[in-house]
């Protein structure tokens, strides 16, 4: 251990949630070199084209070996070396190498794997960038070959790694244990990942890499704590040194003072308790003790909260927001890209139903390359459905693009801001526009797709009976219509105390829409706030709501309200509310 | 030849273990294979080929099927489209 323990904080990236507490064991790669040493004559050339096939021959075995041994996930990384290896384009360009330039086979090697990670680390897709240290791995297997050294990664005898064995048993979260130890290194091959024992491994640090690197894949398949792309400042850590890593954050202490180390122990015992509990209750379905089922969904903006949504047991997406598809462009995303970013939402959802809401921009949220002018009440001005049904050329791009992607799965379209029939039945004739023009193109798309409304603007809510009749479903915008219903805006640090989703008119609105989409036959699903917030979970059931959608972490909270509760209790909890005198 | 379009139904594409396991069909036959997206064509029996064409769930994907056997090629390369969905 060093005598001088400088501490120092770093950034990186947070692969692999949780908080992982231990020593260093730093990772040192030996780094082969081109000899630069050619082929005397036809002879040489032929010897090293052998020398080449037996260490690929007997890198595939060693392959084959280590498959045997590891867990589906790591199989499947190793087989595709083991394909790499018998890869006809990257055994061609070796043998070229070695027969037309005369080069030895270790050089060959090397300048072929490292032209090949060149090009797939460039590549735009992470996945096939993350294939980069594959190939890496591959090259260095073969080298090590070459250069017939077993090593020590031969399968059998794995390295272990920090302390001796595991202490007394429990999962130590109350305490530092010493032995706990976490990797630090550039990045983490597959192989490293198999050669090391890595059972007394909490966390990994790597200088490079991101999600899909072997190390962050292993790391969540392993429940260890992970941050990648920690860069140089890495490289200043040492053997032994404390090291605290919040795999969630990204953040990397290196020897911390005692009572940091103190705080992260208490919060890495909160969140054990914590993601245990959300675990247990993921696959459970949201059914109260007297068998109502409820449908929990997740409001999300992109792929990342989709993958998330699904994490928390999501039945489905109840609001996909498209701004920030908007948002994150420099200009108007085409409807090329706008089918692809839905479609794959749909894809990833597999089968779950996706509602996806028509851009909402306006009132706070501008975009760069659609400059809209200055409003002195913009939340009363010109918005969502309002901008939607002026920009007609807009609005039937993102139509024609909902549509192309709705033969991926189950797909709704939702419309934000309707505060007239009048301005339904606009949507839904340039919704009949968008697809007629697909008809004409011959693009495939779902001709039954279902249009709902949101329900945000008091008018919307007072005349819900003569919209039931014309929309498919409601999903109701708790934030908008508290705010149009009280006159409250909630920014307003000076009356924020104001505005108040349970306020008995707000709660009224909300119940009568529910009653009318039930007398019209017309589902009813709330994805605003007031949708997530655990204080309304039993009002809302009470009122008779089914079809929750929420932030997806607030999934599981909701869920357990749920299944310890029964009807007579929300029904009551639901009178009490909507009498209240505010 | 045989030529067949399919949609990638798996929403990683072809990925990790089933473009593996894409390249080890294909080399059980005679026939030569093509895959093609967009511009990007490349032979089958390269699994570096098959991944740089970055196939990715929801594309559609042409395959070019020439060669001895090609239709008992195109039965089972038919049957993994078929199967591959997650």
């Amino acid at each position: 251990m060093t005598m001088m323990n400088i501490a120092n904080n770093l950034q990186g990236m947070g692969v692999s949630p949780g908080i992982a507490i231990g020593r260093a064991c730093v990772i040192r790669q030996a780094q082969a070199g081109i000899t630069g040493e050619t082929l005397a004559d036809e002879a040489a050339v032929a010897g090293e084209i052998a020398h080449f096939h037996d260490a690929v021959g007997r890198s595939i075995r060693e392959l084959r070996v280590l498959m045997a041994g590891a867990e589906t996930a790591v199989a499947d990384i190793l087989e595709v070396q083991v394909e790499l290896l018998q890869d006809p384009m990257w055994e061609g360009e070796v043998l070229s190498k070695i027969e037309a330039d005369k080069k030895n086979a270790g050089d060959a090697v090397l300048e072929v794997t490292r032209a090949l990670m060149n090009t797939f680390g460039s590549m735009e897709d992470e996945y096939l960038r993350a294939r980069a240290a594959d190939i890496e791995d591959i090259g260095k297997r073969v080298m090590r070959h070459l250069r017939n050294e077993n090593g020590g990664m031969a399968g059998g005898g794995a390295m272990p790694v920090g302390g001796g064995g595991r202490g007394s048993e429990g999962d130590g979260a109350n305490a530092v244990d010493d032995s706990d130890t976490i990797l630090v290194a550039t990045d983490l091959s597959p192989s490293d990942l198999i050669a090391l024992d890595i059972s007394r491994v909490v966390g990994f640090a790597t200088r490079a890499g991101g999600k899909t690197s072997h190390a962050s894949i292993v790391a969540r398949l392993r429940g260890i704590a992970a941050v990648a792309g920690c860069g140089e400042g890495l490289d200043a850590i040492a053997d032994g040194d404390m090291m605290v890593l919040d795999g969630t954050t990204g953040i990397l202490l290196v020897n911390p003072a005692p009572e940091v180390v103190e705080q992260y122990v208490e919060k890495r015992k909160e969140q054990l308790a914590t993601t245990r509990f959300l675990q247990s209750l993921k696959s459970k379905e949201a059914i109260t003790t007297d068998g109502t089922a409820v449908h929990l969904s997740a409001n999300i903006g992109s792929i990342e909260d989709m993958e998330q949504a699904l994490e928390y047991g999501a039945q489905g997406v109840g609001l996909l927001r498209t701004e920030l598809l908007f948002m994150q462009s420099n200009s108007l995303p085409t409807e090329e890209e706008q089918f692809i970013f839905y479609k794959n939402i749909l894809v990833r959802a597999a089968g779950r139903p996706v509602t996806i809401r028509t851009l909402d921009i306006g009132g706070d949220k501008a975009l760069p390359y659609l400059p809209l002018p200055k409003e002195d009440n913009p939340f009363l001005g010109y918005r969502a459905i309002r901008i939607s049904l002026d920009r007609k050329d807009l609005f039937l791009v993102q139509l024609k693009a909902i549509l192309r992607a709705s033969v991926f799965g189950e797909c709704r379209i939702l419309l934000p801001m309707i505060g007239s029939v009048q301005e339904l039945r606009q949507a839904k004739t340039l919704m009949a526009e968008a697809k007629e023009e697909l008809t004409r193109q011959q693009l495939p798309y779902d001709a039954d797709i279902r249009t709902g409304i949101m329900i945000e603007v008091p008018s919307a809510a007072i005349m819900a009976d003569q919209l039931a009749k014309e929309a498919d479903f409601f999903s109701i915008g708790t934030n908008d219509l508290c705010q149009y219903t009280l006159a409250v805006d909630r920014m307003n640090e000076k009356i924020k105390a104001l505005y108040n989703p349970f306020h008995p008119a707000v709660l009224r609105l909300i119940r009568s829409v529910i009653e009318q989409g039930f007398l019209h036959h017309i589902p009813v699903e709330m994805c605003g706030e007031l949708a997530g917030d655990p204080e309304a979970t039993l009002l809302l059931l009470g009122m008779g709501l089914r079809d929750f959608s929420m932030n997806a972490p607030s999934i599981p909270v909701v869920k357990n309200i749920i299944l310890q509760t029964n009807m007579t209790v929300a029904r009551a909890v639901c009178t009490k509310e909507m009498n209240n005198i505010v | 030849m045989i030529t067949k379009d399919y949609i990638i139904r798996a929403p990683e594409g072809i990925h990790a273990r089933p473009a593996a396991a894409l390249v080890k069909l294909t080399r059980q036959f005679k026939a030569v294979i093509h895959l093609q997206k967009g511009e990007k064509k490349a032979p089958l029996n390269s699994l570096l080929n098959l991944l740089s064409v970055g196939a990715k769930g929801g594309d559609t994907i042409t395959l070019f099927i020439e060669g001895e056997e090609e239709s008992s090629a195109a039965d089972a390369l038919d049957q993994f489209f078929n199967d591959l969905k997650e």
